[in-house]
């Protein structure tokens, strides 16, 4: 295993991917040492990057075509067997159409199925919303047994990836298909349950999750750059369990705190982390950054995080909002 | 190890479980009657004849995998793994009762149950799923699944017939517990899926009728299994919601019916005078 972590953390280090791509690099290398690393696919493993995958490990692939709640179903019934099963689908049709597969024969018969969704939050653009996954967060969260993760980088998804793997509980981890960059040189640390703090700083918080992290963090450095503020910036990778003790740190401080996420402003990152401050008697400045509840703007991804303010310059105006 | 029952010891034994159901039912105040007592032989003949499952060898890698897709008929399951020695009878007493593991749909809670089922349509992916991993790891063991006629519109049993012969799953037998009425009418009123077997058959399965309340058949269809070689098969059992106990069957009113005391009294007679007839 180390092996393996080591061969794919030096290809990060050279160049930076798509969260999606190291999803497939890592399963490969998994699948190579482990015949019961398992995929299952809803006619997405060309979506999933997982053609090479299909290629070298033909017999760990099982294809159920376009049928997501037999994809679920399928990983559970592998999964209670002892395969390590990843199923792997476009998060919205994932998290929507399998809800109850997820819930009943993943969560609840705890089957520890790796449920992977792919090109999740936005990252269908102009698609529409039929593609775009906002609401996994607050659906998943509510479900008992499952932890929920959206990694923010190419290590955190490697990370997330090989910990899926060994771990005895379902998990639910979803990426875009954007490169996206390094955005800490700490490699050292990654565990559920635990957020990362990437940048330090002394005026404000801005607690990012998945793909808005990079925006929160060029956000971070342009309002030390113009306005000499000193914003932290923290990769909140996993949203449920949420790190409540980062959370009451960041709180204690006093500092302001945004929250910013790829997802509905309902139900997500930010009202979690809401819910714990204020029954904990919290009263920092706070602000839910996300897509609000309204028929989403036609655009890419990247168009799209620009309308909502999900963006260097988004972020920024936001956290000078909430100082002094 | 199983021992196998002769199809006299079978027939006795369906008898005592529906004398079991009642109790519990009437016991708990709750329950599926009119369906646990229309599956009965089917989960008697598994676990006493067919399957190669015991509390011993739950943990086994080996094991034939029952999961039960029309979870609500628990009561069937819940007698027959307690006769099996999977958990102690007396432990139904606490049947749906506060804190109870004993609830009232299969839950992995309960020794000897592979799946938590209640949501109707989910029985049949995980089966696929689990009879693939089978094949994948060229074990021998058989999956079998029991199927409602009342759950069968769910598409999701439709996505997975289709993968059960797209995998040549021959190690996986569906067990149609076709009573033909389900909570608000009869099935093919409410939502026609006849011709059943010829549905089946375009999905790639092998299909055979039987009986479902005649152990026999039910032995014999048990032991020509897999009907074709890399192909699902699927028994189509015909059964009687209530079976055995007059007043209850075919009538509607005890699809979740809950007998009275004179009623219970009744009907335990009935079965108790079947039973003499057995002896």
């Amino acid at each position: 295993m180390q092996e393996i972590v080591d061969a794919t953390i030096e290809n990060i280090a050279v160049t930076q991917r798509a969260n999606l791509e190291v999803f497939s690099g890592t399963l490969q290398h998994l699948a190579q040492a482990d015949r019961d690393i398992i995929v299952v696919t809803s006619d997405s493993r060309g979506s999933g990057k997982l053609v090479p995958f299909g290629q070298k490990f033909p017999e760990q692939i099982i294809e159920v075509g376009i049928a997501e709640q037999n994809l679920v179903g399928v990983a559970a019934g592998l999964a209670s067997t002892g395969k390590k099963v990843f199923a792997v689908s476009p998060a919205c049709f994932l998290t929507a159409r399998a809800l109850e597969q997820i819930k009943n024969d993943v969560a609840y018969s705890d089957n520890p199925v790796k449920l992977i969704g792919i090109s999740a939050g936005v990252s269908y653009g102009a698609l529409g919303s039929t593609h775009h996954s906002l609401h996994d967060f607050a659906v998943l969260r509510t479900i008992n047994n499952l932890i929920v993760v959206a990694p923010a980088d190419n290590f955190e998804t490697e990370q997330a990836i090989l910990l899926a793997a060994e771990t005895d509980m379902p998990v639910y981890i979803r990426f875009g298909k954007k490169q996206m960059p390094l955005l800490s040189d700490d490699e050292k640390t990654f565990e559920f349950g635990k957020g990362r703090i990437v940048r330090e700083g002394a005026d404000i918080t801005i607690v990012g999750t998945g793909e808005t992290v990079a925006p929160a963090l060029r956000a971070a450095e342009k309002l030390e750059r113009e306005h000499n503020i000193s914003a932290a910036v923290v990769s909140m990778h996993t949203i449920k369990p949420l790190d409540y003790d980062l959370l009451q740190n960041i709180a204690t401080s006093g500092q302001p705190i945004i929250t910013v996420e790829e997802h509905s402003v309902y139900g997500g990152l930010g009202e979690a982390c809401a819910s714990f401050l204020i029954q904990h008697n919290f009263h920092n400045r706070f602000k839910i950054m996300g897509i609000p509840d309204e028929y989403t703007v036609t655009g890419s991804q990247t168009e799209i995080f620009n309308h909502y303010g999900i963006s260097e310059g988004g972020i920024a105006a936001a956290a000078l909002g909430l100082v002094g | 190890m199983l021992r196998v029952m002769s199809e006299k010891e079978l027939a006795q034994k369906s008898v005592e479980y529906r004398k079991k159901i009642l109790k519990y039912i009437y016991q708990a105040k709750a329950g599926h009657t009119g369906g646990s007592l229309s599956c009965i032989d089917i989960l008697n003949v598994l676990y006493n004849h067919t399957m190669n499952v015991g509390p011993d060898s739950f943990e086994s890698r080996d094991r034939d995998r029952y999961i039960q897709s029309k979870g609500h008929t628990v009561e069937a399951l819940y007698v027959v793994l307690a006769s099996r020695g999977f958990f102690p009878e007396s432990d139904l007493e606490t049947l749906c009762k506060y804190q109870s593991h004993y609830i009232g749909h299969p839950t992995r809670k309960v020794h000897g149950v592979e799946q938590n089922t209640g949501a109707l349509g989910h029985g049949l992916s995980l089966s696929v799923g689990t009879a693939i991993a089978g094949k994948l790891d060229k074990r021998d063991y058989r999956v079998f699944t029991v199927l409602g006629d009342g759950e069968l519109p769910e598409g999701s049993n439709w996505e997975a017939a289709l993968s059960a012969s797209h995998y040549k799953l021959d190690n996986l037998c569906a067990i149609l517990d076709k009573n033909t009425l389900q909570i608000s009418g009869p099935t093919s009123a409410v939502c026609n899926t006849d011709p059943v077997d010829e549905k089946f058959e375009a999905f790639g399965w092998a299909v055979r009728h039987v009986d479902g309340h005649n152990i026999g058949e039910l032995v014999a269809a048990f032991e020509a299994l897999p009907f074709e070689k890399d192909k699902p098969s699927l028994i189509i059992a015909h059964t009687v919601k209530g079976k055995g106990v007059s007043y209850m069957e075919n009538q509607l009113k005890w699809h979740h019916g809950v007998p009275d005391k004179q009623q219970y009294a009744d009907a335990i007679q009935e079965l108790d005078e079947l039973e003499e007839t057995l002896a």
